[in-house]
């Protein structure tokens, strides 16, 4: 198991790596010119030229990349922001801090929506709760983060006046944000909860349980629960891709300041060394989140578990 | 059920299989209420998207008319106009042929790249596999709203910018189903059957593979349409859809954010625009499925 664990904590380097020049490399197909971008328009083109060299950008693509690779891990440099001239780091540390926490947040609640409400509609199908739930989360299934939250907008802030209708200031200000995200991920949790219990229910494994003799209440925690659960873990790490995605949207639309909108907002002025940074840092966090489910999952997983001790063997 | 195909079977015998197997589904298909709603809706959102554009012209749709600015629905501008006075049911039109084109061509060749690659790994497996895979681990490290968002920026947006855009984030997905789907089938005994038969590789993904897997696939697909029209239009909202005079779906609730409060209406019709199609689809998507694979709905 351990061996296990160490191959696919080691896997994480080269991904980590094959991320960075993925992003690196999409981000170098536009030609830039960094020594204009932060020295300004009226500069003399040699001293263009001589800050182009001193900081490697005139390189060939390859070299830059190892380069950025050693300044980001050894030193922690992502380089300097074209719009404030500040290190890029220090600008967006804050704010991925702020994303995170929507995103995590986001998380908890459409787990804690989503799965016992597949729980209850599986068990009790075409009962009330499964039909209206089912429905609901079939329609929010249509319905993008981004109209969700303007219509959260327009409920909670317009015309009842309840909530901020942007920025964080105090918790009321997460309130909109992590229901606009995470009420589409909790349908999806919903739907992916539910049909994995109905799968297990009719497997051969419970009507056996139930020829036995085993309760309903036996049937469903021991037997169907337990292997109905395994692959909504891996769907709970995988949701924060679409978390991430909605909390860039979220961000936008609420005035959250957030490593999201400050790389859409970034987008339009060109600043590319914010940009690469802000998507390497949230893909090596979204990374090690489906590494953390991944050694998780073999930890719960008997099938894994036994696998891997049959090859050491 | 019907995987059970007898490996001896002629061509022409399969043919006929393949075509009950249709009747089959649009049998099943018919009678699924939800299903029929929704390829309603779809079809008459075609007809609309297709006819409408005769009577209306694009410049109704772009021209700037202040005296008309945030008008409420009338005879003659049935939605409404527009914070810049622009007619808002011609631009939900011409958007959402933009976006539905958009979305329909990204997902054909998210379709087209992602089954061949998934095949290639599956089928040939070991090395090969273990490189397509360990390299789609990667590309998939990276939040697809983040990656789309860099190659629309690097690339620069565009029609074809947007396809190839949203083409990338969304084969990955195609891979990983149509790998499994292979894996799946090439276990299965009358592939083996026929390959002790002497059919070669070709034969047997003509004959065996393809047209087992194809319904997984036109599920997914027509599910994918609905999410890409959705992603679609969440870029525009994000500014980083077709460029500005050009009307789209996402780009018009970002503009009626700021007459919110005096305007609803500018910000209803395009949400309804969005969320009727995708619920459209999703409908017709989930009646495939359940009539694909009957199974499923017990």
């Amino acid at each position: 198991m351990s061996k296990y664990v160490i191959k696919r904590i080691l896997f994480l380097i080269p991904t980590v790596i094959g991320v960075t020049l993925i992003i690196y490399f999409v981000m170098n197909l536009t030609p830039g010119n960094p020594a204009r971008a932060i020295l300004g328009t009226g500069v003399p083109q040699a001293d263009i030229d001589a800050y182009n060299h001193a900081i490697g950008y005139d390189l060939p693509f390859l070299q830059k990349f190892v380069n950025y690779l050693v300044n980001m891990f050894f030193h922690g440099d992502f380089g300097i922001s074209y719009v404030t001239k500040q290190p890029v780091f220090q600008e967006i540390w804050p704010r991925y801090i702020v994303t995170m926490k929507l995103a995590f947040t986001g998380m908890i609640v459409s787990t804690i929506i989503g799965i016992p409400l597949g729980i209850c509609a599986a068990v009790k199908q075409y009962s009330v709760t499964d039909t209206v739930s089912s429905l609901i989360s079939f329609l929010l299934a249509a319905v993008p983060t981004f109209v969700l939250g303007l219509v959260l907008l327009f409920v909670f802030s317009l015309k009842l006046g309840w909530l901020p209708s942007y920025g964080i200031t105090d918790w009321t200000g997460y309130i909109m944000p992590v229901l606009a995200i995470s009420i589409p991920i909790a349908a999806q949790n919903f739907r992916f909860t539910k049909s994995s219990m109905l799968d297990a229910i009719h497997q051969d494994y419970v009507r056996t349980a139930r020829a036995k003799g085993a309760t309903e209440k036996v049937v469903i925690w021991k037997h169907v629960l337990k292997n109905a659960l395994l692959p909504v873990i891996t769907q709970i790490g995988m949701n924060l891709g679409l978390l991430l995605c909605g909390a860039v949207v979220a961000e936008q639309l609420f005035s959250v300041q957030g490593i999201g909108s400050l790389i859409v907002s970034r987008i339009t002025l060109k600043d590319e060394p914010v940009i690469i940074a802000g998507t390497i840092l949230i893909s090596i966090c979204f990374t090690i989140v489906m590494l953390m489910v991944d050694i998780i999952y073999a930890f719960i997983d008997p099938r894994i578990r036994a696998k891997y001790t049959k090859k050491r063997g | 059920m019907f995987k059970k195909k007898n490996s001896k079977m002629t061509l022409e015998g399969n043919a006929y299989q393949g075509q009950g197997k249709i009747k089959e589904i649009w049998r099943r298909l018919k009678k699924n209420r939800g299903a029929m709603i929704g390829l309603l809706m779809l079809c008459i959102m075609g007809v609309v998207l297709l006819i409408v554009p005769l009577f209306v012209s694009y410049e109704s749709a772009v021209t700037q008319d202040f005296s008309q600015m945030l008008a409420k629905p009338t005879k003659e501008h049935i939605f409404g106009n527009d914070g810049y006075g622009r007619d808002i049911f011609a631009r939900i039109i011409y958007g959402g042929r933009t976006s539905v084109g958009i979305a329909l061509l990204a997902t054909f060749f998210s379709c087209i790249v992602g089954s061949v690659l998934g095949a290639i790994a599956g089928y040939f497996g070991n090395a090969v596999d273990n490189i397509i895979m360990r390299a789609l681990d990667i590309f998939m490290s990276v939040p697809d709203i983040l990656f789309t968002m860099a190659v629309v920026y690097a690339l620069g947006a565009s029609f074809t910018n947007l396809i190839v855009a949203l083409t990338l984030a969304y084969f990955t997905n195609y891979v990983r189903l149509v790998r499994s789907e292979v894996l799946t089938l090439s276990e299965q005994d009358y592939v083996e059957a026929s390959r002790a038969g002497g059919a070669n590789s070709m034969r047997i993904i003509l004959s065996h593979i393809i047209p087992n897997s194809i319904g997984v696939i036109i599920v997914n697909t027509t599910m994918n349409v609905a999410k890409i029209i959705l992603y679609e239009s969440t870029l525009s909202f994000l500014g980083l859809g077709m460029p500005s005079p050009q009307p789209e779906w996402g780009q018009m609730l970002s503009e009626s954010r700021e007459f919110m409060r005096n305007a609803p209406h500018l910000m209803i019709f395009p949400a309804l625009a969005i969320v009727i199609t995708a619920c459209s689809i999703n409908l017709l998507g989930d009646g495939l499925r359940d009539s694909l694979d009957p199974h499923l709905k017990s």
